[in-house]
C-alpha cells in the first residue's frame, strides 16, 4: 500500500496502566478512506486505542502515525482539530439545544461583529445534514429526536469539524434495525469523500456489511487485520476468541415439568393489553417484537416494578399479587433488566456484596451478617458462573461486561428462583461471553428453573427458546412453538403482516 | 498537607488494615495539623485542650454520624442545625412541663431527653417521607424542614431560651468519668455502634447499596421505601442527642441554636472521604473530620482569628473535601 494512503499507522504501540498492559505491541495501517473495523472480546483493548487515538491516553511505548506525523495530542479538543473526531454510545448532544446549535457547539460562525451568525449557522446545519441525505430540521430541538436521528446530528458535527477519521462506538447498539441502512449509506458516503471510518461492533454481520478491512484485538494484541473479503464469520469468531466456538446458540431440547408461571389478561393502561400465557419448569420462552411493543414493560409488571391495572399472576398454581419487587422475588422470581448498570448492579459495590445482595436475609442472624456464608455463597456463584475477576472483594464497576451479566446471573442464581425473566441478557456482551450466557440458562433449564427471555436479537430468540411469544402493540400477536419458529415468520407478526390463531401452550 | 498525603500512604501500607486508605490519609492530615499548631501556639498541645477539643468536637461528630448515613444512601440533610434548635427546646419545655406536673427530677430530665430525641426522631421521618412518597429530591425536602423545624422552635418557646436545668441533665455534658468528658464518651460509643451496623449489617449494606444505586437495590428486593424514612430518622435522632449535649454543656437550650451546624456536620463527612454521589465513605472516616473540622476552628481561637474568618474557613473546607473526591474518582 503506496505510503501516502496509510492515514492512521500504528508501530509497537503499547499502553501500560498500573497493572495491566491494556496493549501491547499493537502495529496496523489503516487505509485512507476505508471504513475499517475492529473487533474483539470486552476487554480486547478496543477502546485504550480509541482514547489513544482521541488524545484521551497517550501510549507508554511505540509509535502512532497520523498522516505520517507522530500523534501527539495533550487531549480530545486537540484529536477534535487535527480530524480526529469519536461518536459514543453515549451521544455527547445538548437535549434543549437545537440541531444547529450542537452541530455547531463550541465553534459556531461568526458575524463580522464578532457575534453568532446564526442564520449562516442554520444554513451550514442545513447543508451538511442535505449532504448526509436526512430529513432532519437544523431547528429543531435535538430532544426530539429518536437515537438515530442523534447520531446523525453527531455525525453532522464531526463533519462540521472537518473530521477525516471518525470513530464509531457500537453505532448500531441503540437504534431499530431499519435505521441501520440508512447509517450504513452515511458511512458509504463519507467513504466516498475520502473520510476514515474506524468501525466497532460487537455484531459481526455489519462488521462483513460495511467494513473494507478488519482488525481484531484480543487481551491487548493484535491476532490479525485482514481484508473482510477473505473473511467468513466463522473464520472471524475463531480469530476473536482464539478458539473454535462449536454451537453459537448451544440449545437444548426442553424437558417441560410442572406450570411455573401463569399470567392472566395483564393489562396496563396504554401499555399492555389483555396478556395471557403460561410457562413450565424447564423451558425458555422467547418473548420477541419490535421496540416499544411492551416486552420489558411485560416483565416489569409481572416483577411488580410497574403497577398493573388489571390481571393475575399465577406461581407455580398459586395466585399472587405482587406490589414491589421484593414480593416477586419472594416468590421466587428474578429478572435480569435491560440495562445492567443501573438495573443489574450496583456498581459501587464489591461482587461479593452484589451477589448477596438478595439474599442477604438467608445470610444474616437478626440482621447480622454472617459473613463466612456470604464468602462461601459467592466463591460458589463465582466458580459456577464462571465469573473473571481477581478478588471477590473487586468492585462490579471493573469488571468486563459478560463478567458483569454472570454476576447478575450468580446474584439470582444464589436464591433458587424458579422463573428467571430475562431482558436482553446478552446485550453489550462478547461472543464468547454470549455462549457462556447460554451454557448457564441451560443448566437452569436442567434444574427446572422456567425462563422467559426478551431480546432483540432475533437469532438469539430462533437459536434459543422453546417457544416464542411475538408482541405488537401491547399484545400478544402470536405464539410460534420451536418447529414453525423462522425469521420471516416472527417478524411478519411483530409488525403486523400474518395473523397466527394462538395457540395453547404444548400440553 | 501533600507531604501529610505522601506519608500517610506509607502508613495505609503498613498500618490499619481496619481503615481505609481516606480514613488513614486524613488522620495523618489531623496529626500534621495538630503539629503546626503546637508550633504556632504552646497552648495547643495541652492535656486541657486536646480534651476541650473532643469536648467541642462531639457535638458536630454526632450529628456528622447521623447524616453519615444520609449521605452514604446518596442524599443529603440540610436540616440537622434547625431539628437541633427545634428538638432541644421541645426537650426544654418538656423537662419544665414534668416538673410543674411535680415528677420529680429524674423523670423530669428522663421524659425531656426522650421527648428530645423523639421530635429529631419525627423530624427525620417527615423528611424521609417527603423523599419516598412526595418523591421530591432530599435536598429540597431537607431544605423545606431547616426553615420549618427553625420556625417550630421559635413558636413553641415563644422564642424564650430556656434555662433552669437541673444537676442531672447538664451533668450530661458537664460531668466526667476520670478524666474523660461523658460527651467525649457518647460520642465514641455512638460511633462504634453505627461502626457495627454499617459493617456488620444487613442495614448498612444496604444503605451503601441504595446510594449507590437505588433503582438497582429496588430490583433486588430491597425495600427501598422503607430504608430512607429509617435512614432519615436516625439522622433527625443524632442531630437531637448533639443538641442533649450541648444544652447539658450550657445549661441553656436555645430556640437560635444550632445554626450552621448541617455546615460543619456535612463538611465533615466529606472529609471523612465520603462520596458526594453515595454508595462511599466510612463512619470512622466522619469522625475524624468533625475532630478536624474542630482542630481548625479551636486552631483559629488561639491564633485569635474572628468568628467571621472561621465561617469563610467552614465553606472552603467543603468545597475542598468535595473537590478532593472528584479529583480521585478521576484518577
Amino acid at each position: 500500500m503506496a505510503e501516502n494512503d496509510v492515514v492512521l499507522r500504528f508501530e509497537g504501540a503499547s499502553k501500560r496502566f498500573p497493572g495491566v498492559l491494556a496493549l501491547s505491541d499493537v502495529a496496523f495501517d489503516v487505509r485512507r478512506g476505508s471504513v475499517h473495523a475492529l473487533v474483539g472480546e470486552n476487554g480486547a483493548g478496543k477502546s485504550t486505542l480509541i482514547k489513544i487515538l482521541t488524545g484521551v491516553h497517550r501510549q507508554s511505548s511505540g509509535r502512532v502515525l497520523y498522516n505520517g506525523a507522530d500523534l501527539n495530542f495533550n487531549n480530545p479538543h486537540e484529536a477534535l482539530l487535527a480530524g480526529i473526531t469519536a461518536i459514543y454510545q453515549e451521544l455527547n448532544l445538548v437535549p434543549t439545544l437545537t440541531v444547529a446549535e450542537n452541530v455547531f457547539l463550541g465553534h459556531p460562525p461568526k458575524a463580522s461583529a464578532g457575534t453568532v451568525d446564526w442564520r449562516a449557522m442554520r444554513v451550514m446545519a442545513g447543508d451538511l445534514l442535505k449532504f448526509l441525505e436526512v430529513d432532519i430540521d437544523p431547528g429543531a430541538l435535538v430532544r426530539t429526536l429518536g437515537v438515530a436521528r442523534k447520531q446523525v446530528v453527531e455525525i453532522a458535527k464531526a463533519l462540521s469539524m472537518d473530521a477525516r477519521v471518525i470513530i464509531m462506538d457500537e453505532p448500531t447498539a441503540a437504534i431499530p434495525k431499519k435505521e441501520i441502512d440508512t447509517l450504513f449509506r452515511i458511512i458509504r458516503t463519507l467513504r466516498e469523500r475520502g473520510v476514515t471510518i474506524i468501525y466497532i461492533s460487537h455484531h459481526l454481520d455489519e462488521v462483513f456489511t460495511i467494513a473494507d478491512a478488519v482488525t481484531v484485538l484480543r487481551d491487548g494484541r493484535v491476532v490479525d487485520t485482514m481484508p473482510t473479503a477473505e473473511l467468513d464469520e466463522a473464520e472471524l469468531i475463531r480469530l476473536m476468541v482464539g478458539r473454535e466456538l462449536t454451537e453459537q446458540y448451544p440449545y437444548h431440547p426442553a424437558k417441560p415439568g410442572a406450570e411455573a408461571l401463569r399470567v392472566e389478561g395483564l393489562a396496563r393502561k396504554g401499555v399492555l393489553k389483555n396478556i395471557s400465557f403460561s410457562l413450565r419448569a424447564g423451558e425458555v420462552v422467547g418473548v420477541s417484537g419490535m421496540v416499544g411493543s411492551g416486552r420489558t414493560e411485560l416483565l416489569r409488571a409481572i416483577y411488580g416494578v410497574d403497577p398493573v391495572s388489571s390481571g393475575s399472576v399465577y406461581v407455580g398454581g398459586a395466585a399472587r399479587r405482587f406490589a414491589a419487587p421484593r414480593d416477586a422475588i419472594e416468590a421466587g422470581i428474578a429478572l435480569l433488566p435491560e440495562e445492567r448498570k443501573t438495573g443489574g448492579l450496583v456498581l459501587l459495590l464489591s461482587v461479593m456484596d452484589n451477589i448477596g445482595l438478595p439474599s442477604l436475609k438467608k445470610l444474616s442472624t437478626r440482621g447480622v451478617m454472617r459473613d463466612k456464608d456470604l464468602t462461601r455463597t459467592s466463591e460458589r456463584m463465582r466458580d459456577l458462573m464462571n465469573i473473571k475477576t481477581p478478588s471477590l472483594k473487586q468492585r462490579v464497576m471493573n469488571l468486563s461486561g459478560g463478567n458483569q451479566q454472570k454476576v447478575v446471573l450468580g446474584k439470582w442464581f444464589a436464591r433458587d428462583p424458579k422463573v428467571y425473566l430475562f431482558d436482553e441478557p446478552t446485550r453489550g456482551i462478547d461472543v464468547g461471553a454470549k455462549v457462556e450466557i447460554y451454557n448457564l440458562m441451560n443448566r437452569l433449564k436442567e434444574e427446572g428453573a422456567a425462563i422467559l427471555m426478551v431480546s432483540s436479537e432475533l437469532p438469539e430468540i430462533l437459536g434459543m427458546s422453546d417457544r416464542v411469544l411475538v408482541m405488537r402493540e401491547g399484545e400478544i400477536a402470536g405464539e410460534l412453538g420451536r418447529g414453525e419458529l423462522s425469521q420471516e415468520r416472527v417478524l411478519k407478526l411483530a409488525i403486523g403482516g400474518e395473523s397466527i390463531g394462538r395457540k395453547t401452550a404444548v400440553d | 498537607m501533600e507531604q501529610g498525603e505522601e506519608s500517610a500512604k506509607s502508613f495505609g501500607a503498613l498500618a490499619f488494615g481496619l481503615l481505609r486508605h481516606q480514613v488513614v490519609s486524613i488522620t495523618a492530615i489531623m496529626l500534621v495539623m495538630w503539629v503546626i499548631l503546637w508550633q504556632m501556639s504552646p497552648h495547643f498541645l495541652t492535656v486541657r485542650n486536646i480534651l476541650e477539643i473532643t469536648l467541642q468536637a462531639s457535638v458536630t461528630a454526632v450529628i456528622a454520624a447521623g447524616v453519615s448515613f444520609v449521605i452514604y444512601a446518596g442524599m443529603i440533610d440540610l436540616s440537622v442545625g434547625s431539628i437541633f434548635a427545634m428538638a432541644a427546646v421541645g426537650g426544654g419545655l418538656a423537662y419544665h412541663a414534668a416538673n410543674n406536673a411535680q415528677w420529680g427530677t429524674f423523670p423530669g430530665v428522663a421524659a425531656s431527653l426522650l421527648a428530645t430525641v423523639a421530635i429529631g426522631g419525627i423530624a427525620g421521618l417527615v423528611n424521609g417521607l417527603s423523599v419516598v412518597y412526595l418523591r421530591i429530591p432530599a435536598f429540597v425536602a431537607t431544605l423545606g424542614m431547616m426553615g420549618i423545624a427553625r420556625g417550630i422552635g421559635f413558636i413553641i418557646c415563644d422564642g424564650v431560651p430556656i434555662y433552669g436545668l437541673p444537676k442531672a441533665y447538664t451533668e450530661i455534658g458537664q460531668g466526667k468519668f476520670g478524666p474523660i468528658p461523658y460527651p467525649t464518651i457518647i460520642t465514641i460509643a455512638l460511633f462504634l455502634v453505627f461502626f457495627v451496623i454499617l459493617r456488620n449489617t444487613r442495614f448498612g449494606r444496604f444503605t451503601y447499596a441504595i446510594g449507590s444505586n437505588a433503582e438497582a437495590s429496588r430490583l433486588s428486593g430491597i425495600k427501598v421505601n422503607f430504608m430512607i424514612p429509617v435512614i432519615f430518622v436516625i439522622c433527625g435522632a443524632c442531630a437531637a442527642l448533639a443538641s442533649i449535649i450541648e444544652a447539658a454543656r450550657l445549661g441553656t437550650m436555645q430556640p437560635n441554636g444550632g445554626q450552621g451546624y448541617e455546615l460543619q456536620a456535612i463538611g465533615a463527612v466529606y472529609i471523612g472521604g465520603a462520596s458526594i454521589s453515595g454508595g462511599e465513605g466510612h463512619i470512622l472516616g466522619s469522625l475524624i473530620g468533625a475532630i478536624l473540622v474542630t482542630t481548625i476552628r479551636n486552631g483559629l481561637n488561639i491564633l485569635g482569628v474572628s468568628a467571621f474568618w472561621q465561617l469563610v474557613v467552614n465553606g472552603l473546607i467543603i468545597i475542598f473535601a468535595v473537590a478532593a473526591d472528584q479529583i480521585r474518582k478521576r484518577r
